[in-house]
C-alpha cells in the first residue's frame, strides 16, 4: 500500500456527551477512493470537520503528508491542496455559475489582483471545462441561487475541483442529484480524479455508490469504526448489512 | 451606452457652475460627499455597514491643515499625505474591525468614529477644539491663487478625480478581490475553504474605504476653507450610508448620483422653507420605498429597457 496522505489518530470528540468520535484512527492513501458510511449522527461529517480545520478534537492528531494540521484554519489546510464538497452546497450564490468557478480558480493563481478583471479567457476557459465535467456547462450565465438542488451540488463539487486539490472530501456528493444524474456524475467525477491524481475520500449513504466506486470503506457507527475493508467484504459482514445497509 | 451617459453627465457637471456660479461650490462638497459614499458602497459589498465612515473623512481634513503647518503648500501634495493620513487611520481602525460583522461592525464603527470626534473636540491644543482649524489656500504647481480662483480648480480637479477614482474602483470591483469582497457576503465558509484570507480582502477594503472618504474630506476640508469635529459626528456618517443607499448600491456612480442628489435637493429645499428637512426627508422616503435599487437604477432600468 502507497504511504498515508492523510491520517487521524485517535480523534475523541463529544457533542453534549455523545460521541462522535471515540478514540478513532483512521489513514487515507494516496489515490484511494475511501468511503465513509454509517448511520445518520453517527459522527462521519464531523471527521470531515475535523479533517478540514472546522472543528477541534478533544484529543488525537490529523496529519497530512506526516505534517500535525489538527489545529490549523480551514484556510491553511485549503492551501496545503485539501478541498471540500459539503453537503448543503457552499455556494456564491448571488453570483453567476462562471463567477464562482472563476474565483475558485483565482483563489489558487491571482486573487491578490486588484487591477486585472476576474474574467480572463484562460480563466473562462478552464472555468467551462471545470463546469463540462460536472454537466453544468449550459448553467455558466445563469445566477446560482436559481439553479434546482442537484446542479447546486456538482457546482459545490466544481467548485471544490477549481482548487486543484490533492485530497477531496466529499460529504454525501449524490444527494439531492436525481437517480437519472446520479451515475453520470459518479462517472465523471472518478474520471476527473483519476486524470487529476486526485485521492477522495467520500461520505455516502447511496450504497450502490459506494459498492461501484470506493477502492475502500469504512463502516462509522456511533462514533467507532464497525468495519473496514474493500466494498465486498464489507457488505458481505452479517452485522454492518443489519445496522447500517438495512439488510438482515 | 452607459459611456456616454457617464460623459455627458460629467460635461453637464463641469459647465453647470459658468452657468450658475453658486453651484460649484454645492457640486464641489456634493463630489466630496460622494467619494466618501463611495467608501462605504465599497463595504456595502461585503454587507457590512459602516457608520463611522466620517472619521476618515476628518481625519484627512485635519491631516491637511496639520501638513500646512509643517510647511507643505502645495494642493496635490497635501491630497496624497492626507489620503495616505486617511488609509493609515482605516489600516489601524480596519486590522480589529473587520472581525466584525453585522450589528457589530456597524456599531463598532460608530464607537471609534465618536471616540475620534471626542478627541477632535477635546484637544484644544491640538485641533481648535469645537472652533476646529483654518484650511488654508494651497498653491497649486507652484502658483498662488487668489481663493475664487483656487475653488475653481477645486472643482474642475474634484471632477477630474471623480473620474479617474470612479474607474480605478470600478476596476477594482471588477477584479478577483473585488469579486471575493462580494462573495463575502454571499459565503464567508466557501472563500475560507478554497484558502482565502477572508480577513485580508475585507482589510484591503477597509482601507480602500477609508482612502476614499479622506479624499472626500480633503476636498471638503478645501472646499469650506475649515475643519471642525463635526466633520466626525456620527449623524455625519450616517449621512454618508444614506447617500450610499439614496444613489443606488450597485455601482460606482450610484454614490455621486446619491451626492449630487442629495445636495441639490436640500440646497433647493433651504430656499423654499426654513423646515426643509421636512422635503428632504420626504423625498428621501419616496426615493427608498419606490426606487429600491437607489436614483442610479433610474439609470440602469432605462438602459436594459432599450435592449
Amino acid at each position: 500500500m502507497t504511504r498515508p496522505i492523510l491520517e487521524a489518530k485517535g480523534l475523541h470528540v463529544a457533542f453534549n456527551g455523545v460521541k462522535a468520535a471515540d478514540d478513532v484512527s483512521i489513514a487515507i492513501h494516496d489515490g484511494e477512493f475511501l468511503a465513509i458510511i454509517g448511520p445518520n449522527g453517527s459522527g462521519k461529517t464531523t471527521l470531515l470537520n475535523i479533517c478540514t480545520g472546522y472543528i477541534r478534537p478533544r484529543s488525537g492528531r490529523v496529519l497530512l503528508d506526516g505534517h500535525d494540521i489538527t489545529r490549523l484554519s480551514p484556510r491553511a489546510i485549503a492551501r496545503r491542496g485539501v478541498a471540500r464538497a459539503f453537503q448543503i452546497p457552499q455556494l456564491f450564490s448571488a453570483q453567476r455559475v462562471i463567477d464562482n468557478m472563476m474565483l475558485g480558480l483565482a483563489a489558487t493563481d491571482g486573487l491578490w489582483s486588484a487591477v486585472r478583471r476576474l474574467e480572463t479567457a484562460a480563466r473562462r476557459d478552464e472555468a467551462m471545462a471545470l463546469l463540462d465535467l460536472v454537466g453544468l456547462a449550459g448553467d455558466a450565465d445563469r445566477i446560482s441561487s436559481t439553479l434546482p438542488e442537484g446542479h447546486r451540488k456538482l457546482l459545490d463539487i466544481a467548485l471544490a475541483l477549481a482548487l486543484k486539490p490533492r485530497l477531496l472530501l466529499l460529504d454525501e456528493p449524490t444527494s439531492g442529484v436525481s437517480a437519472l444524474e446520479r451515475f453520470p456524475l459518479m462517472e465523471a467525477l472518478m474520471s476527473a480524479l483519476r486524470q487529476r491524481r486526485i485521492t477522495a475520500l467520500f461520505v455516502e449513504h447511496d450504497m450502490d455508490v459506494v459498492a461501484r466506486y470506493a477502492s475502500r470503506v469504512l463502516v462509522w457507527n456511533a462514533g467507532n469504526i464497525m468495519a473496514e475493508g474493500r466494498p465486498d467484504e464489507v457488505f458481505s459482514n452479517a452485522q454492518v448489512r443489519q445496522r447500517v445497509v438495512g439488510v438482515a | 451606452m452607459r459611456t456616454l451617459l457617464a460623459a455627458a453627465a460629467v460635461l453637464t457637471l463641469a459647465v453647470l457652475p459658468i452657468a450658475a456660479p453658486w453651484l460649484q461650490f454645492v457640486l464641489t462638497l456634493a463630489i466630496a460627499k460622494g467619494f466618501a459614499a463611495l467608501g462605504v458602497a465599497v463595504l456595502l459589498r461585503a454587507g457590512l455597514i459602516s457608520i463611522g465612515h466620517a472619521m476618515f473623512f476628518a481625519a484627512s481634513a485635519y491631516a491637511v491643515t496639520f501638513l500646512a503647518r509643517a510647511g507643505i503648500h502645495d494642493l496635490g501634495l497635501l491630497l496624497i499625505f492626507s489620503v495616505l493620513a486617511g488609509a493609515l487611520v482605516g489600516a489601524v481602525a480596519g486590522s480589529f474591525l473587520v472581525r466584525y460583522r453585522a450589528i457589530f461592525f456597524a456599531m463598532l464603527n460608530l464607537a471609534v468614529s465618536m471616540v475620534f470626534y471626542a478627541l477632535c473636540a477635546k484637544l484644544y491644543g491640538v485641533t481648535g477644539g469645537t472652533d476646529g482649524m483654518a484650511v488654508p489656500v494651497p498653491t497649486v504647481f507652484g502658483l498662488v491663487l487668489s481663493e475664487p480662483a483656487f475653488k475653481s480648480v477645486l472643482f474642475y480637479l474634484s471632477l477630474g478625480l471623480m473620474v479617474l477614482v470612479g474607474v480605478s474602483v470600478q476596476r477594482y470591483l471588477n477584479s478577483p478581490l473585488g469579486h471575493a469582497l462580494a462573495a463575502v457576503h454571499t459565503n464567508e465558509i466557501r472563500l475560507e475553504y478554497l484558502g482565502v484570507p477572508v480577513w485580508a480582502v475585507l482589510l484591503i477594503a477597509y482601507v480602500v474605504s477609508a482612502a476614499l472618504a479622506g479624499l472626500g474630506g480633503a476636498i471638503a476640508g478645501f472646499a469650506i476653507g475649515r475643519v471642525v469635529p463635526d466633520f466626525a459626528f456620527w449623524t455625519a456618517s450616517g449621512h454618508l450610508v444614506l447617500i450610499a443607499v439614496l444613489g443606488g448600491i450597485g455601482g460606482v456612480p450610484g454614490a455621486f448620483i446619491g451626492a449630487l442628489f442629495l445636495e441639490l435637493l436640500h440646497s433647493a429645499a433651504v430656499t423654499v422653507t426654513d423646515s426643509w428637512n421636512l422635503i428632504v426627508g420626504m423625498t428621501l422616503i419616496i426615493v427608498i420605498m419606490f426606487m429600491p435599487q437607489g436614483v442610479y437604477g433610474l439609470f440602469a432600468r432605462k438602459e436594459a429597457s432599450n435592449l
